[in-house]
C-alpha cells in the first residue's frame, strides 16, 4: 500500500462517519451505553474493593489477660504470640493505658460513669492488641491464642479473645461476594456491548452492500474496501470512548465532591487520579469493540 | 482475446442458463449480444468479468484462465475489464470526479497522474463541466456517460456492456453508442447485450444470438433478428 492510499483510507473512513450520519451517531451512543455502564460499575466495584481493604486492615484482636498473670509469664506469652507466623505486629495495652483509652472514647458523657476508677482502681484487664499480615486469618489465629490456655497448664494466662466475631465474618463474605459478582458483571456486559455495537455496524454495513458490490467490479481488492470501514470503526470506537470517559469523568468527580464534603459519613470515593488507568483501559476497550465490530460484519459481504 | 471453449452453466437452483458454448472474440471488436431475456445473454457476460464460474469448460480473457483463476486474483483481472450496467451503479455519495478517480484509486495510481487522466475522460464523456455533480443531480443518460468514463479511465482491453441503454430514451441512446463506437475506434473491444433493435440494425456490427443457453448464429454485420 502506498502512503497515498493510506491517507486515502483514512480520508474515507473519517468522511465515512459523517456520511453516514444518524447510524455513525447510533453506533457511537451504543458504545457508550454500553461502556458507561461498564464504567460505573468498574467505579462501582474500585470503591468497594477500596472500603473492603480498609476494613480489613481495621481488623484486630485483643486478647484480655487473667488478672493474677505476672509480668513473667506476660511477656513469655508476648513472645509466643509474636512468634506465629500470621501475626504482623502485637502491642500492649496496660490496665492504666487502657483506662485511658476507655475515658477518652467515651468523652464527656463517660466522665462521671467513670469516676471512682483509678490507679488503684481499675477494673480492667491488661490486653495485648494484636494485627494479622491477612484478615482472613483472624478467627484462626484468636483460636491459637486461646489455645494458651492448654500449654500454660499451672496459670492461665488468657482470660479472654475477642475480633468482633461475627461482623468480621460477613463483612468478609459480602466484600468477596461483591467483588466477584462485580467482576462477572463487567465481563458480561463487555461482551454484551461488543456483540451490540457489531450488530449497529453490520446494519450500515448491510445498506453498503451494493456499494462494496460496486468497488469490487472495477477491482478492488477486500483489503482495500475494508480498510475505510476499519477506520470508521475505529473513529466511531474512540468518539464514543471519549464521550464515555468525559461523562464519568464529570459525573464521578461531582459525586466524589458531594461525598467529600459530608463529614458524617466517614468515608471518601478514590480519587480520581488512581483511576485514569482504568479510563484508559475503557478507551481501548472502545476502539477495539470498533475495529472488531466492522472487520467482523464485513467479512460476509466481500465474497462477490 | 476471449475464448470460451464448451461452457456450461447450470445454477444452483437447476437453471441451465448455458449449454455448451464455445465462441471467440478478437482485440478490437465490437459485438452484440442478442436473445430474449432469460436465454442466457447476462449470464454469457457475467462469466467474462467473472462474477460467474462455469460450471464446465474455459474461459479465457487476456490470456487469463477465468475459471481456474485464485479468489484473490480476481480483482487484477478486473482492473483490465471495464463493466457497464443497465443500472448505472456508480457510488451514490460519491461526485462524478469522485466515482471515475475511484477506479484510479483501486489501483494505486499516482495522484498527479489521476487528476489529469479522470479530467480527461471526463472531457471525452462530454461531462466535464459537471464533474462535481452527485449522481442524483445527473440525468440518466449523464449517469451512464459517467459510468462508462469509470469503466475506461484504466485503459481497459475489453469493456463489458449489460444493455448500456436498457433505462435511456433513443435519443440520449444514440449519444451513448457514438461514445462506445469511438471508444471501440481507439482500441478497446466491447461486448454488448442489447435488446435494442434499432441500433443494432444500424450500428451495424458482429452480432451473437443466443437462445435458451446456446449460440444459435454469429454474423459480422448482422441483424438484430427479433421482433422485440
Amino acid at each position: 500500500m502506498t502512503f497515498n492510499t493510506f491517507l486515502r483510507h483514512l480520508r474515507e473512513g473519517a468522511k465515512n462517519v459523517f456520511r453516514n450520519g444518524w447510524m455513525s451517531v447510533a453506533s457511537i451512543v451504543s458504545i457508550i451505553v454500553s461502556l458507561f455502564i461498564l464504567g460505573v460499575f468498574i467505579l462501582l466495584v474500585l470503591n468497594v474493593n477500596a472500603v473492603a481493604d480498609k476494613a480489613d486492615k481495621q481488623v484486630q484482636i485483643r486478647a484480655y489477660l487473667n488478672l493474677n498473670v505476672d509480668q513473667k509469664l506476660r511477656e513469655a506469652v508476648q513472645k509466643e504470640i509474636a512468634a506465629m507466623p500470621e501475626v504482623s505486629k502485637i502491642d500492649f495495652i496496660s490496665k492504666e493505658q487502657g483506662l485511658d483509652d476507655f475515658r477518652k472514647s467515651m468523652g464527656e458523657e463517660g466522665k462521671d460513669l467513670l469516676e471512682g476508677f483509678d490507679k488503684d482502681n481499675n477494673p480492667l484487664p491488661d490486653a495485648f492488641k494484636i494485627e494479622v499480615y491477612e484478615p482472613t486469618t483472624v478467627p484462626f489465629v484468636a483460636k491459637k491464642i486461646e489455645a494458651l490456655n492448654t500449654t500454660h497448664t499451672e496459670q492461665q494466662p488468657i482470660m479472654k479473645v475477642k475480633y468482633g466475631k461475627g461482623t468480621i465474618e460477613t463483612l468478609f463474605k459480602v466484600t468477596r461476594a461483591v467483588r466477584n459478582i462485580g467482576f462477572i458483571f463487567v465481563a458480561g456486559l463487555a461482551l454484551m456491548s461488543m456483540f451490540l455495537i457489531s450488530n449497529t455496524i453490520r446494519v450500515t454495513i448491510l445498506a453498503r452492500r451494493r456499494e462494496i458490490g460496486i468497488m469490487k467490479l472495477v477491482g478492488a481488492t477486500n483489503t482495500f474496501i475494508r480498510w475505510p470501514f476499519f477506520v470508521e470503526g475505529t473513529l466511531i470506537g474512540l468518539i464514543g470512548s471519549l464521550i464515555t470517559l468525559l461523562l464519568l469523568f464529570v459525573g464521578y468527580d461531582r459525586l466524589a465532591a458531594s461525598v467529600g464534603s459530608d463529614i458524617s459519613l466517614q468515608m471518601s470515593l478514590l480519587p480520581v487520579s488512581d483511576l485514569w488507568q482504568w479510563g484508559g483501559l475503557l478507551l481501548i476497550l472502545g476502539v477495539l469493540i470498533g475495529m472488531w465490530g466492522t472487520t467482523l460484519s464485513i467479512r460476509k459481504f466481500l465474497k462477490v | 482475446m476471449i475464448e470460451m471453449q464448451d461452457v456450461w452453466k447450470t445454477y444452483p437452483n437447476g437453471t441451465h442458463a448455458l449449454q455448451g458454448v464455445s465462441v471467440k472474440i478478437d482485440r478490437n471488436e465490437f459485438v452484440y449480444v442478442v436473445g430474449p431475456s432469460g436465454a442466457g445473454k447476462s449470464t454469457f457476460m457475467k462469466l467474462i468479468y467473472r462474477e460467474e464460474v462455469p460450471t464446465k469448460g474455459q474461459i479465457s480473457v487476456n490470456g487469463f484462465n477465468i475459471g481456474k483463476l485464485k479468489q484473490r486474483k480476481i480483482p487484477y483481472v478486473r482492473r483490465n475489464i471495464g463493466v457497464i450496467f443497465q443500472d448505472f451503479r456508480l457510488l451514490p455519495r460519491l461526485t462524478a470526479y469522485e466515482n471515475v478517480a475511484f477506479a484510479m484509486e483501486v489501483i494505486e495510481a499516482p495522484k498527479r497522474q489521476m487528476k489529469k487522466r479522470v479530467m480527461e475522460v471526463l472531457d471525452l464523456v462530454g461531462l466535464k463541466s459537471k464533474a462535481n455533480r452527485q449522481p442524483a443531480q445527473l440525468s440518466g443518460g449523464e449517469q451512464q456517460r459517467i459510468a462508462i468514463a469509470r469503466a475506461i479511465v484504466n485503459n481497459p482491453s475489453v469493456i463489458i456492456a449489460d444493455e448500456p441503454t436498457g433505462n435511456l430514451d433513443p435519443e440520449t441512446s444514440w449519444g451513448i453508442m457514438q461514445l462506445l463506437d469511438e471508444i471501440n475506434f481507439r482500441g478497446t473491444t466491447i461486448v454488448m447485450a442489447t435488446h435494442n433493435k434499432d441500433i443494432v440494425n444500424t450500428m451495424r456490427k458482429r452480432v451473437i444470438a443466443i437462445e435458451q443457453g446456446n449460440i444459435v448464429r454469429d454474423q459480422l454485420r448482422g441483424e438484430y433478428g427479433y421482433d422485440f
